[in-house]
């Protein structure tokens, strides 16, 4: 990204090679003061959770902490409740992103290699797909799930976010399969390979980068989600990290602390996967937003 | 026609039945999921249905005119207001953080030691949770007592400042406000990718032309980063209709529907006031909103479909 990047801009800025002293400084100390305050949020809720109730409401931000108190964080963890609803969030989205992963494969691999009535009229429904409003499918998803005994399980809403995330997936990797040279499969094709055989495994490897680029999203997309959470799972012990914080929130009123140690922690795991697969996840967005 | 044509084997050649071998596992869960769902919830809207009882009486229009023919009277109706709030959301979306984090791509383009960290900086809200973002600014930001703006306000001396949440005319800027700090660090890398193909012999081209910097910006990078902008745009607007999470962590519509947006109010009368048929109809209205960009958007799509 940096590299490229980089390519770009030295011509242009060769030619404005002359920019005095004064535009760096001023550039440099308008981009470090913006991006500081952007973060602003995240420093105040660190500050708040590591001080007391009494100290912050007593004396407002702005003051010198009483004491630095750590034990919001052990105590959202375990009493709040925090741990159950991180294992929650882990044991909802990697069955739904193993799913949607593999299943948009298969459905992106027939829309970029076969000639079929009706190819674009599924590719189109995808691309709309990505784009409509939950609150369209919410109370028939909510009855189908009761109807099938699936309320309150984990299984409902991986089955929501796997049949939703289809739509994403599938616009992603069928365009990036569409990039990949026929002549490869044909070659396949003519050794007596299978068709199965040729997806599985000449056209998946092939597609490695574009499934980690959609995997690192839709592994954010499906950890963060909080509708289908607190449509679909009622037992609070079933609840992903998104919707269990509301219950920390009910459940420690007069302790803003503590919500915010909770909610800070809940940040950790999407935190993680951004660091390590910055480039990834970046790549997905771009490729995601259309060629 | 199949009909009416004998059934003489006849030597078409052979329908390849491959593709749909791959496709029918993912499209049966789609239609379950995600089909049937979208068809069902326009049938809802036509009834009087509860939630509770085990037969829905069909009423046509009826919830729509319930819906619409609240407008403009002495106290705004939730559904006025929620329309309303999501008409603001909207268009603060398509101008503020566009405006912004293009400004930023603009800025990050040039030649920036470091770009990296501060693109990460700004990008970094995007990878949060929504629900995480509200409780971060209910709690961080404008907690009347102890957040940050309002603590600063009151030691500079300002002896009454706004309780930002229970305010009836702040309380959906303020969430509007936090949602687009959110999108910022977006836009501006979607616009970074686009800025990374504009060809630079044009810059210089119009360099030598001796246009100055404005110029460069409004008649050839703009231009050329219309693809770009247009996504931005309609992700901006899909983003701003669905609306939900940010509204019913912070507020749940309040004070008096002050904050509400359509996505909350369906949830609210279908799962709070057991009517779900008007839920539905609020459902519709939303979905009906945004097919407006859908379409616009896949007219796109196709076009470059049709181009291969």
């Amino acid at each position: 990204m940096t590299t490229n990047t980089q390519s770009l801009s030295t011509p242009v800025a060769k030619s404005m090679k002359k920019s005095s002293l004064f535009n760096k400084i001023f550039l440099y100390t308008f981009l470090v003061v913006f991006t500081l305050s952007y973060m602003t949020p995240f420093f105040s809720a660190i500050l708040t959770s590591v001080r007391t109730q009494d100290d912050i409401s007593l004396n407002g931000f702005f003051s010198i902490p009483r004491e630095i108190v750590w034990g919001n964080y052990p105590e959202a963890w375990s009493r709040g409740g925090v741990s159950k609803y991180m294992i929650n969030s882990f044991i909802i989205t990697i069955p739904a992103l193993i799913g949607t992963i593999f299943l948009s494969s298969l459905s992106a691999y027939a829309l970029a290699r076969f000639k079929f009535p009706g190819n674009k009229l599924l590719y189109f429904m995808y691309v709309a797909g990505t784009m409509l409003p939950f609150q369209i499918l919410l109370l028939p998803v909510f009855l189908l799930t009761n109807k099938l005994g699936l309320y309150n399980t984990y299984w409902g809403v991986i089955l929501i976010h796997t049949a939703f995330q289809l739509g994403f997936c599938t616009f992603v990797l069928r365009n990036f399969m569409r990039t990949v040279p026929g002549e490869i499969m044909e070659a396949a094709r003519i050794d007596g390979a299978s068709e199965w055989g040729i997806y599985w495994k000449i056209m998946m490897p092939l597609t490695v980068p574009a499934i980690a680029a959609v995997s690192t999203l839709e592994f954010t997309w499906i950890f963060n989600d909080y509708l289908w959470a607190i449509i679909l799972v009622q037992n609070d012990d079933l609840k992903p990290v998104t919707a269990g914080l509301s219950t920390l929130q009910g459940q420690f009123v007069t302790n803003w602390p503590l919500i915010v140690a909770g909610a800070l922690i809940a940040t950790v795991p999407t935190l993680i996967v951004f660091f390590a697969l910055q480039r990834y996840f970046i790549g997905g967005l771009t490729l995601g937003s259309g060629k | 026609m199949a009909v009416s044509s004998p059934p003489v084997p006849r030597h078409k050649s052979k329908i390849n039945w491959t593709p749909y071998l791959f496709l029918v596992g993912p499209l049966a869960l789609y239609l379950v999921w995600i089909i049937a769902p979208m068809l069902y919830t326009f049938y809802l809207s036509l009834t009087d249905w509860d939630g509770i009882s085990p037969e829905a009486k069909y009423i046509g229009l009826k919830n729509f005119s319930s819906l619409f023919g609240s407008f403009g009277k002495r106290v705004p109706s939730a559904f006025e207001y929620s329309l309303l709030n999501n008409i603001k959301w909207l268009l603060t979306f398509i101008t503020v953080p566009v405006g912004i984090g293009l400004g930023l791509a603009m800025i990050l383009n040039q030649d920036v030691k470091g770009d990296r960290y501060f693109k990460l900086g700004i990008f970094l809200p995007q990878v949060l949770s929504l629900p995480v973002i509200a409780l971060l600014w209910s709690y961080g930001v404008y907690n009347p007592e102890a957040g940050v703006i309002n603590s600063f306000l009151i030691r500079i001396g300002v002896s009454d400042p706004p309780a930002w949440l229970a305010d009836k005319q702040l309380v959906i800027w303020a969430i509007i406000g936090a949602a687009a700090w959110r999108q910022i660090g977006y836009i501006m890398i979607l616009y970074v990718a686009g800025l990374k193909n504009v060809d630079p012999t044009l810059l210089d081209a119009s360099k030598v032309d001796g246009a100055n910097g404005w110029q460069r910006f409004r008649h050839v990078v703009f231009p050329l980063l219309a693809p770009v902008t247009t996504i931005v745009i309609v992700i901006s607007i899909i983003d701003s209709l669905r609306s939900f999470d940010m509204v019913w962590v912070m507020t749940k519509g309040g004070p008096a529907n002050a904050s509400n947006v359509l996505a909350v109010l369906m949830y609210i009368q279908s799962f709070n006031n057991y009517r779900m048929g008007l839920g539905a109809a609020t459902a519709v209205v939303l979905f009906l909103i945004s097919l407006v960009f859908i379409v616009a958007y896949l007219s796109r799509v196709m076009k470059d479909e049709l181009e291969y």
